[in-house]
């Protein structure tokens, strides 16, 4: 379980975070949707340790994530991040992008790691593009790369960032449809989105982001169909 | 055209002249070996907040990079002579060449490594990496590919600038050729075939490079 109690977030004198407390279970989606410089992104980083946070607490399965004895390299192996761009290491192949980091962090042997990463990538349909350069491939094919990436560390838990705002709208689809599937598999997942087509009918819940603050959260569909707080009304009527 | 070439007596000094070929390949690849190692701390102070060493780089740099060579032999041998440190013709001119490789590739080096995205940090953190993990995998080696050939670049310049050697009578191709043809008088001949042996060294340095270059850098760049 990841559970987010009451943090507070501050970049220089901007507060981003202001009290945020979020429990997602293990199997749950969680959507986050919200306007722009609302803090999605950053209660992600928060999440993940790569941003430290200056009050509340973070617990990823009990473990105090910003707690100075944690050993963050550790922790990540758990949570699976993906960015809005996708990252892919350029110099090397599509299959050695996704086994780097079984063989160095998990010290497994080249064989197994190869494995592992092949399995994964055929996962996200990119089994026939093991050997090309990500450079060579489209944003979709490379967004499915960075999943594919974060998913051959077996991590319990994916965080997502805004995986399809950067792509061509005719790629996002092939993207979602990944996601649709590890959703089906049971993977516990937060999305920060803009789909809410897909925050509506892959998550259980949906929170939106105002300002720093969880304005609404609720069961998936009753917070896009039907919202009760009007600046989530205001916001969802604005970008549909 | 009434000149006479004379070919025989360059050809009788060939030793002397491979030897002076090979002191040019020397002084070079010294000059860029402790040159890199010199950029990159260098560098490092370019980008360190700490004032007193990024002046020192920042001033450095510049006149490493707006001086020309020959002053900065001159000043070494000359120079240093005058303060009664005495180089020998070698030393100077392997210390005017780290000089200035360090200069330019330390902005070589800070351009590399500013070039590679910062999210490329985030991302391989976020997979689990150490620090020195993503340096050692995914930073350092983008780097390298975008420094190569810059580098590459540098070391042929100090092939060809060591021949300034020749002005501080030191023994290199240029020195060696300079003295060699002063005894015969066969000028244009002894310049005529250092010229064929600078061309011949920095093609091969260029052709190894990339050799290397392939070796190194299977895909992409
Ligand atoms: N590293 C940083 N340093 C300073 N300010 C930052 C930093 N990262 C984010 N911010 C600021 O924090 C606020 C929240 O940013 P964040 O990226 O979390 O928003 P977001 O909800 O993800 O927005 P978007 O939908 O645009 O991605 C913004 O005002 C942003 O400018
Ligand atoms: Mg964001």
């Amino acid at each position: 379980m990841i559970s987010v109690q009451n943090v507070h977030k501050s970049f220089g004198d901007l507060e981003v975070l202001k009290g945020v407390s979020l429990d997602v279970e293990k199997g749950e989606v969680v959507s986050i949707i919200g306007g722009s410089g609302s803090g999605k992104s950053t209660l992600l980083y928060c999440i993940n340790a790569i941003e430290p946070i200056n009050s509340g607490k973070i617990l990823v399965d009990g473990v105090d994530v910003h707690a100075k004895e944690t050993n963050k390299d550790k922790l990540r192996q758990k949570l699976g991040m993906v960015f809005q761009q996708w990252n892919s290491f350029p110099h090397m192949t599509v299959l050695e992008n996704a086994a780097l980091a079984p063989r160095i962090v998990k010290k497994m042997s080249k064989e197994e790691a190869m494995e592992i990463a092949k399995k994964e990538l055929e996962h996200v349909g990119l089994g026939d593009k093991l050997d090309v350069y990500p450079t060579k491939m489209s944003g979709g094919q490379q967004q499915r790369l960075a999943i594919a990436r974060a998913l051959a560390m077996k991590p319990d838990y994916m965080l997502l960032d805004e995986v399809t705002s950067a792509l061509d709208p005719e790629l996002v689809g092939e993207v979602l449809d990944t996601l649709r599937l590890l959703a089906e598999e049971g993977m516990t997942m937060i999305c920060v989105t803009h789909e809410m087509g897909f925050a509506r009918d892959v998550s259980d819940r949906v929170a939106y982001f105002h300002q720093g603050v969880i304005a609404e959260i609720g069961e998936a569909r009753q917070v896009i169909t039907d919202p009760q707080n009007p600046l989530t009304q205001k916001f969802l009527s604005k970008v549909r | 055209m009434d000149y006479e070439f004379h070919w025989n007596i360059v050809f009788q000094n060939m030793p002397e002249l491979l030897n002076g070929a090979f002191v040019t390949l020397h002084v070079s690849v010294l000059a860029m070996l402790l040159g890199v190692v010199i950029a990159i701390l260098l560098a490092i102070a370019k980008m360190n907040n700490t004032k007193f060493f990024c002046h020192v780089a920042t001033v450095w740099v510049e006149i490493a990079r707006n001086t020309p060579a020959l002053f900065q032999i001159y000043m070494a041998y000359f120079g240093l002579g005058a303060f009664g440190i005495h180089l020998s013709p070698y030393v100077a001119v392997l210390s005017a060449l780290v000089f200035i490789n360090a200069g330019y590739l330390t902005e070589t080096f800070r351009g590399g490594f500013q070039s590679i995205p910062t999210t490329q940090y985030s991302a391989s953190k976020s997979l689990g990496m150490t620090s020195f993990q993503a340096y050692r995998y995914i930073i350092l080696p983008q780097m390298l590919r975008r420094i190569y050939h810059p580098m590459t670049n540098q070391f042929v310049w100090s092939i060809l600038m060591s021949s300034l050697g020749i002005l501080v009578g030191m023994s290199e191709l240029s020195g060696t050729t300079q003295r060699l043809q002063s005894l015969s008088f066969r000028t244009l001949e002894f310049f005529i075939v250092a010229a064929v042996m600078y061309f011949v060294i920095t093609k091969l340095v260029l052709f190894s490079s990339s050799l290397l270059a392939r070796r190194l850098f299977k895909g992409e760049i």
